[in-house]
């Protein structure tokens, strides 16, 4: 059960737990010269303190969109995203975003200064404290050794836990991630999953997390929100904060993801919606 | 066609399946193959430019040599020797001088221009408009056909060159610079919109050095238009400065019928050039693009 308060100091309050992060009826367009792309539709969830979010669906159903709705570079057409009670309406530090691309990192700053730069670009930090906490943050990824080399003689793996880092030692309330393991060689990924999980038992950090993955989604999520085909709508909100790495051969994990994956795929509405449609 | 008849079993070689531990790897750091003196050689850069250039200085005295004119071709070592005299006796580190302070007042100068031209561009659609515009309408046009009008306005001196030198280098640094910022990748932008930066802050921090590529071979590109729109504009320039620039002093000693002298000016030009572009930019290229992994 996504249940919050585990951290018992972080909310900084008796009050009733309230969700983090809580989107409501969020439909997400994009206009382009020729069509209107519904992206998702009325779209509802809620992310609590400390949750393993997972938006899970199939290819085009919306998910990066949605991330970034959160991350605030678009805006919903209909209906509000909040975070922490504040409408979102720009980027901001609050939510830091973790991409699948390498590119996101700055090839012309070392590991250490990459990992700096958010600090000192948002004063989010006093200026004597950033490098330490930097540091702390890479030695939490196992990267200590490589603070002052350049991005391009990483491996994959290692310029995602960069990225990770970068983004953790903002302590931001919550943390997006788009498909961060998809570009990864299937050993790295499972290598990176586990370290996501050891670092989130640290830390417990809210994250909210992009794959289309079943198994992913199941090993790191603790709630999976399941989206339908294009455009995306909720399809189901499930639980899986049961499930890792250890017990993948468990008969429950197997039916689990036999559900989600009936849910994905097995056709549940008789007319699929239009792709696009001309613009008024 | 007996060997395949004969090959009736495809069945794969048979081998023993083994596990082994890794072989002992402490001490790999210092496995090195040292090179051959040859293949070091073949391998410096400028060792390699320096042999083309001995190459072409014996095809030039040959040919020289071979058509006997002095007045109209000179022979390498003349021309060299020329060159030494008048460099040591400082007509040419002078007139070098010359040509140099008016150089990097108009270089500086459309530097500063371009930057202001490609934020603005960057951050305003208003901008981005008028700069394509004024580029598409200012690119094609040679600098030296300025020239009449930038002596009508600023009159015969320094001001009329840095004009010219300045539009040879505005709308190329321009035009670079901003195709560089077009190709950041997205993800990068976003990072950066991430961390609350906009505006020149986010030029500064994220477009310039990721387009840094881009913007490198622009200041290449506008350095070399500058200094070949200078050189060019004191050909033309007239008279009344004394102490002209390598141009003027080129012909001036066309004039004399110093054919050596004309060859030794345009050596210095050349020679500028290819230490500008082998000293500084490859410097700026060793210590940036390639540290980055941006170039190999
Ligand atoms: N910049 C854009 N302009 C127009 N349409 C877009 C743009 N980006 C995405 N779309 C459309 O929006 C829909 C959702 O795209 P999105 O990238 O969010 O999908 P996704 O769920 O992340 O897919 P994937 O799993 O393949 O990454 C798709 O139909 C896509 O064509
Ligand atoms: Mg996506």
């Amino acid at each position: 059960m996504a249940n919050p308060g585990i951290n018992a100091g972080v909310g900084g309050g008796a009050k009733a737990p309230s969700p983090i992060l809580d989107v409501r009826g969020a439909t997400l367009q994009y206009k382009t010269p020729k069509h209107l792309v519904t992206a998702t539709y009325k779209v509802d969830f809620d992310v609590y303190q400390s949750d393993r979010f997972v938006l899970l669906g199939p290819s085009g159903c919306g998910k990066s969109t949605l991330l970034k709705a959160v991350g605030g570079f678009m805006q919903p057409v209909e209906g509000t995203i909040r975070v922490r009670d504040r409408v979102v309406k720009a980027p901001g530090p609050d939510r830091m975003m973790v991409f699948q691309e390498f590119e996101q990192l700055m090839p012309w700053k070392t590991i250490l200064q990459n990992v700096m730069f958010p600090m000192q670009a948002t004063k989010r930090f006093d200026r004597g404290e950033i490098r330490d906490r930097a540091l702390a943050v890479l030695d939490k990824v196992k990267l200590s050794k490589f603070i002052d080399v350049y991005p391009h003689m990483l491996s994959g793996g290692m310029k995602m836990r960069v990225a990770i880092a970068r983004a953790m030692a903002m302590e931001p309330d919550i943390l997006l991630m788009d498909e961060p393991f998809a570009a990864l060689d299937a050993l790295t990924r499972r290598k990176m999953q586990e370290e996501l999980l050891s670092l989130w038992d640290q830390t417990r950090f809210t994250v909210l997390f992009v794959t289309h993955s079943i198994e992913e989604a199941i090993i790191v999520g603790s709630r999976i929100l399941v989206l339908s085909p294009h455009p995306g709508r909720v399809r189901a909100e499930l639980n899986a904060e049961r499930f890792t790495h250890e017990n993948v051969d468990m008969p429950e994990f197997g039916l689990l993801m036999k559900r989600i994956h009936g849910l994905l795929f097995e056709e549940s509405e008789p007319v699929p919606e239009p792709e696009t449609e001309a613009v008024a | 066609m007996n060997a395949l008849a004969g090959d009736v079993t495809r069945a794969p070689v048979e081998r023993k399946e083994f596990e082994v531990v890794p072989i002992d790897a402490t001490g790999i750091g210092s496995i090195e193959k040292p090179l051959s003196l040859a293949e070091r050689l073949a391998d410096n850069d400028l060792l390699r430019k320096l042999a083309i250039l001995v190459v072409l200085a014996v095809v030039w005295e040959a040919y020289a040599r071979f058509l006997g004119n002095p007045l109209l071709f000179p022979t390498f070592s003349e021309t060299i020797q020329t060159f030494w005299r008048e460099l040591t006796s400082g007509v040419l580190l002078d007139r070098t001088g010359v040509s140099m302070q008016v150089l990097l007042i108009g270089y500086s100068l459309g530097l500063v221009l371009s930057a202001v031209f490609t934020t603005l561009a960057v951050s305003t659609r208003i901008g981005t408009d008028l700069l394509t515009t004024l580029t598409a309408m200012f690119n094609p046009l040679p600098a030296i056909a300025l020239l009449p009008l930038a002596l009508i306005w600023f009159g015969l001196g320094i001001p009329s060159l840095v004009f010219v030198i300045v539009h040879s280098v505005l709308w190329a640094v321009s035009l670079n610079t901003l195709s560089g910022f077009r190709s950041v990748p997205e993800v990068l932008r976003m990072t950066g919109r991430n961390y609350n930066l906009s505006g020149v802050r986010f030029v500064m921090k994220i477009l310039m050095p990721a387009a840094f590529p881009a913007i490198l071979a622009g200041l290449k590109i506008g350095w070399a238009f500058a200094w070949r729109t200078l050189i060019a504009a004191e050909l033309v320039f007239g008279v009344s400065s004394r102490s002209g620039g390598l141009g003027w002093y080129i012909f001036e000693s066309r004039a004399e019928l110093e054919t050596a002298q004309v060859f030794a000016g345009l050596l210095a030009v050349i020679v500028i050039g290819l230490l500008v572009e082998s000293v500084i930019f490859r410097t700026i290229e060793a210590r940036t693009l390639q540290r980055w992994g941006m170039q190999r």
